[in-house]
């Protein structure tokens, strides 16, 4: 062995033991170096930080959870579904820990030149809970389900610019775009896109609850609980648990105390405003794991005042962040910059300038604006997220300094999203995480979109997004998202104030890989298949 | 005999009455909810072409009197309609979770209804001693507090500092009943304590009321001990009124519980309630509603059977 290889091998062992790299990664390179299979094996299990263990019950207690749940992945809209979609079911691919795309379901895949066509090969060991493999016809009525008129599925406008999807084979999928999608692989990842079996007739079963999943559910009840065992037969790596019982527990202080009596070995979310008393207990984990899910404040940009480009960002200048999340989020948040795009998410340009509290230049700015003394009304409820209202309230304080009021409007929690959000012109509204900026801004920002909250329409922004949507080359396309988050920030409708965290909890036996992923909560909603129990 | 009975079918008339009015007084009131089952099963994913679709798939399109007739024509029939959210039967959806409240209610009945009673006729006794203050002070002090704070109260004490009992009570199939009376001990004792109060100071009341009869100086004067004339004589008296507010307090045990279940994560009928209130699915809404509005009926119908049970002029008018 040459002393390069052994720099390299070196290197991946620090990376294992880190957590860096994954093991099948470790055993690529291992072998390039040219480590044979059983000295890589062993020198993994030396490196690794603390290998997992395989054995026991992992008792999960999950906040939102709903009677009215069903296992039709087109509906998913609790945690608890998304959690145990990822627990019983799989996707085609997955957001490592580290942030990278892996494989999930598809071992492989490639775009033509144009990024118009995908081939997915999937992996050949993949079989569903009822022993029948995983095969192309299963991965095409899947994504069907939410194409098509009929479809109800949550997903169907992810899916819009999907010509057609044709199996090839057992194991090949094609997915034909009207234009090309250079991020089609990670919007895989959505929530809403598990696999499923699929009937005869091109529908999926998505009623019996068999899934390709790390973990099959032996018995369960929508907005209760469901108990699950590992599926030996998973095409994947993890899955340490023998067994994994997902447990509803909707009130924060009921997850709070059960994860300090022990009844649960680890929750979904943790309040913050006792994040650090439970920080103090020895028995527990917290972990504070920045996010692309947002809080944002649209301003509807054909609607007086803010129709007016400097009223906009006057209203972006008088708003504190740090504030903010000193006091609303007790510090589990990353500063915003209004522009739509986390550094949880890849592209993410990291050298434009943060927008700071400036009640000054906010003053000015109105003042050019000739809006002295406006009166603007913010809509918020407290169901949006957790102190809402008390940060609406906070930034009217902020904006008075710069001359601006901000009336507080509260609304009725239910509803929100049906009555105020998109209708009034100034409201406060809280975004999931989205894998990648394009599926983001197209969603939110572009021209036409159906969820276009603040109304802007920029040319350019909008031209760049198409352009940038069907571009291979990262360097260039990092370029044009570093071009569009400018053009949102300095012109766009929306406040960012800031970007939350996922904040959840385990006990301390409980082992995890030292990245968590940051795409969404619950390690990217694969704790159940990624953590294991040290002793 | 025969009166009873006709004023039993009498009762039970008015109350099919009473659940009709419920049942519209509900409907609307789901109807009058800002936004439909469809866009809360869509969520914040909502477009309006899938929720048209939705709208149209659930029967939604139809005017809100025609699908309030299209439910009562199957309730009268005893098909309560189908989940909107899950698609499943209602009577599946709420049955195993109304099974799980009867046997809290229960539990917490066996315990709190001979507690209270015996503490009431031990008070009246004792009254006016430390021990009737006491415990007066102490019941009071329960049915004064909100269920969920006793609840976190009692989580605090027994489950996070004691570690004796469970915090929540997640129920799985196939515990045995002794597992089961332990895992729900902790809120079983929450809805002990605040429905005993209301009936030992009513057991007390009316015991204290009797003492001034004259049938009590009497026994009093043949020399009776003071036990024996309030459970021999001013008991049987006071039956009627202890037999109220007992019903009061059992429909309160099945009809009240949303707090309990929600603290100890309990999965009864209150909870499923409140998530169909939330996902406006008017079918579980309404199963849930007219099973309150029956337990509260029947309740009082057994109250006033027991009390005219209990006292012989009621039973043999003239």
């Amino acid at each position: 062995m040459s002393r390069k290889d052994q720099d390299l091998i070196n290197r991946i062992a620090e990376g294992a033991r880190k957590g860096r790299i994954s093991r099948r990664d470790f055993m690529n390179y291992s072998a390039a170096a040219g480590l044979a299979t059983a000295g890589a094996t062993s020198l993994w299990t030396k490196s690794a930080a603390a290998a997992p263990q395989r054995g026991g019950t992992f008792r999960w207690g999950i906040h939102d959870g709903n009677t009215g749940d069903t296992h039709d992945p087109g509906t998913y809209v609790t945690r608890t579904m998304i959690f145990l979609g990822h627990t019983h079911r799989s996707y085609m691919t997955m957001i490592n820990g580290d942030g990278s795309l892996g494989p999930d379901l598809a071992d492989a895949w490639e775009a033509n030149e144009t990024a118009s066509e995908w081939t997915f090969t999937l992996n050949p060991n993949a079989s569903f809970h009822s022993g029948r493999p995983v095969t192309a016809n299963d991965v095409v009525a899947s994504f069907n389900h939410h194409r098509g008129d009929d479809t109800t599925s949550a997903a169907k406008a992810l899916l819009a610019d999907v010509e057609d999807i044709v199996a090839d084979g057992e194991h090949t999928v094609t997915f034909k775009l009207t234009g090309g999608n250079a991020d089609l692989p990670w919007l895989m990842t959505d929530y809403h896109f598990a696999i499923c079996p699929a009937n005869d007739d091109g529908t999926i079963d998505w009623r019996s609850g068999d899934g390709s999943g790390p973990y099959k559910i032996d018995s369960g009840e929508f907005g209760v609980q469901f108990s699950l065992t590992r599926h030996d037969g998973w095409h994947g790596e993890g899955a340490w648990f023998d067994n994994v019982d997902i447990i509803v527990l909707n009130d924060p202080n009921a997850r709070q105390t059960a994860l300090v009596t022990g009844d649960v070995d680890a929750v979904s979310q943790v309040d913050v405003k006792t994040m650090a008393l439970l920080e103090r207990d020895p028995n527990i984990q917290v972990f504070n794991v920045p996010s692309a899910g947002a809080i944002t404040m649209p301003m509807f940009c054909d609607t007086a005042p803010f129709d007016n480009v400097d009223v906009r960002n006057a209203m972006k200048l008088a708003i504190n962040r740090d504030e903010i999340i000193e006091k609303i989020l007790f510090g589990a948040g990353t500063k915003g910059n209004d522009f739509h795009h986390s550094p949880a998410q890849p592209y993410w340009p990291d050298d434009i300038p943060q927008r700071e509290y400036d009640p000054d230049q906010a003053r000015a700015l109105i003042k050019k604006a000739g809006a002295e003394g406006i009166t603007v009304n913010l809509s918020t409820a407290d169901s949006v997220s957790a102190g809402a209202v008390d940060m609406a309230v906070l930034y009217s304080e902020h904006a008075k300094a710069a001359g601006i009021n901000v009336n507080v409007v509260r609304e009725p929690n239910d509803g929100y999203y049906s009555d105020v959000w998109l209708k009034k012109p100034f409201t406060l509204v809280s975004w999931g995480a989205r894998p990648t900026p394009d599926v983001m801004y197209t969603l939110a920002y572009k021209e036409g979109a159906a969820w276009n909250e603040s109304r802007w329409v920029n040319d350019r922004f909008n031209e760049l997004l198409l352009q940038a949507k069907a571009e291979l080359d990262d360097s260039l396309r990092a370029e044009m998202y570093r071009e569009m988050a400018l053009l949102a920030r300095n012109d766009g409708g929306t406040i960012i104030p800031f970007f939350n965290n996922f904040v959840y909890g385990a006990r301390g036996n409980v082992g995890t890989p030292d990245e968590l992923a940051a795409s969404w909560e619950s390690d990217g909603g694969r704790a159940a298949s990624r953590w294991w129990f040290t002793g | 005999m025969g009166d009873l009975l006709r004023l039993v079918l009498k009762r039970l008339g008015y109350g099919l009455l009473t659940l009709l009015v419920v049942s519209i007084l509900i409907f609307f009131a789901v109807e009058m909810l800002p936004g439909d089952v469809a866009e809360q099963i869509l969520g914040q994913g909502a477009t309006p072409e899938t929720v048209a679709r939705l709208r149209e798939q659930l029967g939604l399109n139809q005017p809100a009197v025609v699908r309030y007739l299209q439910w009562l024509g199957g309730a009268v029939q005893g098909d309560f309609g189908i989940s909107a959210t899950s698609g499943d039967p209602v009577m599946d959806v709420i049955g195993t979770r109304f099974v799980n409240t009867l046997f809290l209610a229960a539990y917490a009945a066996v315990i709190a209804v001979p507690v209270a009673i015996i503490l009431g006729i031990i008070v009246a006794l004792l009254r006016n001693t430390i021990f009737d203050r006491v415990a007066n002070v102490l019941t009071l002090t329960s049915i004064s507090s909100p269920e969920f704070f006793l609840g976190y109260i009692l989580i605090l004490f027994l489950a996070v500092k004691a570690n004796m009992f469970p915090a929540i009570a997640n129920l799985s199939s196939g515990m045995d009943l002794g597992e089961l009376l332990y895992r729900t001990f902790l809120p079983a004792l929450t809805l002990v304590l605040v429905v005993t109060a209301h009936m030992m100071r009513m057991t007390r009341a009316a015991i204290i009321a009797l003492l001034s009869s004259p049938y009590i100086e009497m026994a009093r004067l043949k020399g009776v001990p003071p036990w024996k004339v309030i459970v021999r004589h001013a008991l049987p008296n006071a039956w009627a009124p202890i037999i109220n507010v007992v019903a009061l307090n059992l429909a309160y045990l099945i009809t009240g519980v949303v707090l309990v279940e929600v603290v100890f994560v309990y999965p009864g009928i209150g909870q499923a309630l409140v998530d169909a209130v939330s996902k406006r699915d008017f079918p579980v809404v309404q199963a849930c509603s007219l099973i309150f509005a029956a337990t509260f009926i029947l309740l009082n119908l057994a109250a006033d059977v027991g009390a005219i049970l209990t006292n012989p002029r009621l039973r043999h008018p003239k």
